[in-house]
């Protein structure tokens, strides 16, 4: 179990989310999608309400979560940072991209950085194949990434906070 | 307002036609002839391009400054902009289009934005800067049917993509659309629709090519009340995009499609699943959805015939498996989205146990058409066996990245050079793969072999759902297997494990290979363990995960024996194969690179010739980056 425990007010809000889906166990998909969207992640302690509202085993739940690879069970930071690993950005070399944010943050795939500014991730295509390699930070896509400019990118006031 | 009847239908279309009428004459003169307004044009419209890709660049920046620079000008009734789906051009996005005179402008800027309006819609005069320039010729082409990429394409399942607006259904109605659903409606028997769709020889989009009537049939034959219409629109395959682009730019032809397709087999509900990466899919399928409605066309008692059909959207989670239609229908209901055994068949048996026809996107999107064209005329496209077209994400080392729709026989010379305008930078071609993860790498000697599913198969690859990609000399292909391996292995749902188990143990041979440690024996073990997969996996992801490795193999394997024999890579891209060298031509000395190596491998006087101790080195390339003269390479 996680050591920050989930407010009140967030666990009446995934109670509203499963029974506004009639506490439907087909629903779970999309439950658990918004139920990310309001809490940035699914800790364990909320698996196991959604489990209780929709009278399935919380084994259920978690493997449902721990199946796809769209569901988190760890906070993400502050600025999440995707970078693409999609076949065309991995030929025009979006692997050296990844590796040289590795280097400047100092972390790993699915790691937040101690001061939780940024988290990363890769992700399979987000479509932008013309701009390839792509990273994504909040969302924003950055086309053509040199690794050389990696390190700016990441500087950038934007993200300071 | 619900449309009642096909007068209704065609009274929105009359009162549609005028705005899409310039742009479908723009498509079809040659209107190498500059217009503006103050020569006279009475009325222009100026079209951006709202897909994913030219979004990302701004795209929607540009039609809010060239709308308040229009207000500016006191113009603004005289023009209009009008964003649009994907025109498939993505490596010179954001496009912008101009009418009637079809200029098509690349690589805007919202900074551009008034010069355009200023500049040509106002004056009539042409930024030829911002012009499209033949690569072959170096002469600036304004209209986008003279250019090489689009000259070769037929576009069938793009028809509308680049052209209408797509969150207004009444383009979409200008455009024929509803149409086929109303005369299915209205004059044919649910077996005619059937037929109609057998006789056009359409085979399903997503990958194995499987006759799409012969599935509506089997559909329709399964006894229910209650039978489901399914869209797959999950697309996982890395480097495809031509499904999100037909939902971006065309969303309402998968809803039409799929309410016929509800009348033929005797369904009431649709559902799409679609992936949760894509939100302006998603936002644009459900804006179509709410208009539907609004107008009828989907809800009770469609256009009073007492049809009823609805559609819900159902989100996938980000699992590749889930393309494959029985884990498709599990991860619907809720559950992990694992395969199971065929039969039975989801047009028995499918989602919450009732029968289900799943089809693909780019598959549905082909079906109106037909309708409206005749299945004689879509069966008079492409090959023997295979019918109509063929949509590709053309990406990698390609002059002319984008979405392409060619007629099923075209060759992938006339896909790589005369569309996509060659290799990049000059390099030289390797290899072509198609199918994604599940199909293969294609070489020079393939080129010239007509792109149908029969053709691909059996030259070691697949249609699979379109994605092409191409690799040139700097590729080394023993990496583009592990690359696709190491997918697989991500993506595998573990259920069984010739999947689960063999795929990571052909990783971790690969794995070795790339790290100079393997040997000629690896080889003979990666093929039988692949050829042992491919028989005994429980689905088509685990069947066909394999091709990659097979494929390179065949095709590539005096590359893999350098590899293990000679411990060398002709692409220069398995490092540890590698050696830093400094050219002592190039070197002057400033000591930089010995400065900045972790584990002192550096040696030299300042101001003399250094040199690596390739004992010492640690192959991070840290010198190679430090290195202001390039005077370190790799050998």
């Amino acid at each position: 179990m996680e050591n920050n425990k989930i407010s009140c007010e967030a666990l009446a809000k995934v109670k509203a989310i499963c029974s506004a889906h009639n506490n439907d166990a087909g629903e779970l998909i999309n439950i658990l999608h918004e139920t990310q969207n309001t809490l940035g992640y699914l800790p364990h302690e909320v698996q196991s309400l959604v489990a209780e509202c929709l009278g399935v085993p919380a084994t259920r739940v978690n493997g449902v979560v721990s199946f796809y690879a769209f569901f988190t069970e760890k906070p993400k930071g502050k600025h999440p940072i995707s970078v693409c690993l999609g076949t065309a950005c991995y030929v025009r070399g979006s692997e050296k991209v990844l590796d040289e944010v590795k280097k400047v943050l100092g972390i790993e795939v699915g790691e937040t950085t101690p001061d939780g500014r940024f988290s990363l991730d890769c992700l399979r295509c987000v479509g932008a194949c013309g701009l390839a390699p792509v990273m994504t930070i909040d969302g924003k896509v950055y086309g053509n990434v040199d690794p050389k400019n990696v390190k700016k990118i990441l500087e950038s006031d934007e993200y300071k906070d | 307002m619900k449309v009642q009847s096909i007068e209704d239908l065609k009274k929105i279309k009359e009162e549609s036609a005028s705005s899409l009428k310039l742009r479908e004459e723009g498509f079809q003169v040659s209107g190498e002839e500059t217009c503006g307004l103050e020569k006279g044009t009475e009325h222009i419209q100026v079209l951006t391009c709202g897909g994913t890709g030219c979004k990302a660049s701004e795209s929607a920046a540009i039609a809010g400054n060239m709308i308040a620079c229009l207000k500016e000008f006191g113009v603004v009734d005289k023009v209009d902009v009008i964003t649009t789906g994907c025109f498939g051009f993505c490596e010179k996005g954001p496009i912008v289009k101009i009418l009637p005179d079809n200029t098509f402008y690349t690589k805007v800027k919202p900074e551009d934005a008034a010069e355009i309006i200023k500049e040509h819609v106002i004056g009539g005069r042409r930024v030829e800067r911002l012009l499209y320039v033949d690569p072959e010729t170096n002469a600036s082409v304004s209209d986008s049917k003279h250019m090489n990429f689009y000259r070769k394409q037929v576009r069938i399942a793009l028809r509308n993509c680049g052209l209408i607006d797509p969150e207004n259904i009444r383009e979409y109605i200008a455009r024929d659309g509803y149409s086929a659903l109303a005369d299915c409606l209205l004059g044919k028997t649910p077996a005619e629709v059937i037929d109609i769709v057998k006789r056009s020889g359409l085979r399903g989009r997503g990958g194995a090519g499987f006759p799409t009537g012969n599935k509506w049939e089997f559909a329709s034959k399964s006894v229910s009340d209650i039978k489901y219409v399914v869209c797959n629109a999950d697309e996982g395959d890395p480097g495809a995009f031509m499904d999100r682009s037909i939902m971006e730019g065309d969303p309402n032809s998968i809803l039409e499609a799929m309410a016929i397709c509800g009348y033929a087999i005797g369904a009431k509900y649709g559902l799409i699943y679609v992936r949760a990466e894509y939100p302006l899919a998603i936002h644009r399928l459900q804006t179509a959805l709410t208009q539907a409605r609004e107008l009828g066309l989907l809800g009770d008692n469609i256009l009073g015939t007492g049809f009823s059909f609805d559609i819900t959207i159902r989100y996938g989670a980000g699992a590749f498996v889930c393309g494959e239609e029985t884990a498709l229908i599990h991860s619907m209901e809720g559950k992990r989205g694992e395969p199971t055994l065929k039969p039975p068949f989801p047009a028995v048996e499918g989602y919450r146990k009732y029968p289900t026809n799943v089809n693909n996107v780019e598959t549905w999107a082909n079906i109106p058409v037909i309708f409206q064209k005749g299945p004689e005329w879509f069966a008079s496209i492409g090959t023997e066996k295979s019918k109509g077209t063929k949509v590709f994400a053309l990406a990698g080392k390609i002059n002319n990245v984008g979405l392409i729709e060619v007629p099923m026989g075209t060759t992938l010379r006339e896909v790589i050079y005369e569309i996509g305008g060659g290799i990049k930078d000059g390099k030289q071609f390797k290899a072509v793969q198609t199918g994604g993860p599940s199909g293969g790498c294609l070489t020079e000697k393939h080129l010239d072999i007509p792109i149908d599913y029969e053709s691909l198969t059996a030259a070691g690859s697949m249609m699979g759902s379109g994605g092409m990609i191409v690799m040139d000399e700097d590729n080394c292909m023993v990496q583009v297997a592990r690359f696709y391996l190491g997918f697989i292995v991500e993506e595998s749902c573990g259920k069984c494990s010739p999947c689960r188990i063999g795929n990571k143990r052909m990783l971790e041979i690969l794995d070795r290979i790339v790290a100079g440690k393997g040997t000629v024996e690896d080889l003979d073990t990666l093929e039988n363990l692949a050829k042992v997969i491919k028989d005994t996996a429980l689905c088509g992801l685990g069947q066909t995960s394999p091709n990659p490795v097979l494929s390179t193999l065949a095709n590539f394997r005096d590359e893999y024996m350098e590899h293990v024999v000679e411990k060398k890579c002709r692409a220069k891209q398995c490092t540890s194969m590698l050696d830093y060298v400094i050219d002592p031509d190039k070197c002057i000395g400033c000591h930089l690179c010995a400065k900045n190596c972790p584990v002192g491998a550096i040696t030299g006087e300042l101001k003399g010739k250094h040199v690596i101790d390739p004992a010492k080195c640690i192959k991070c390339g840290t010198c190679m980056g430090n290195c202001r003269l390039k005077a370190i390479t790799l050998k």
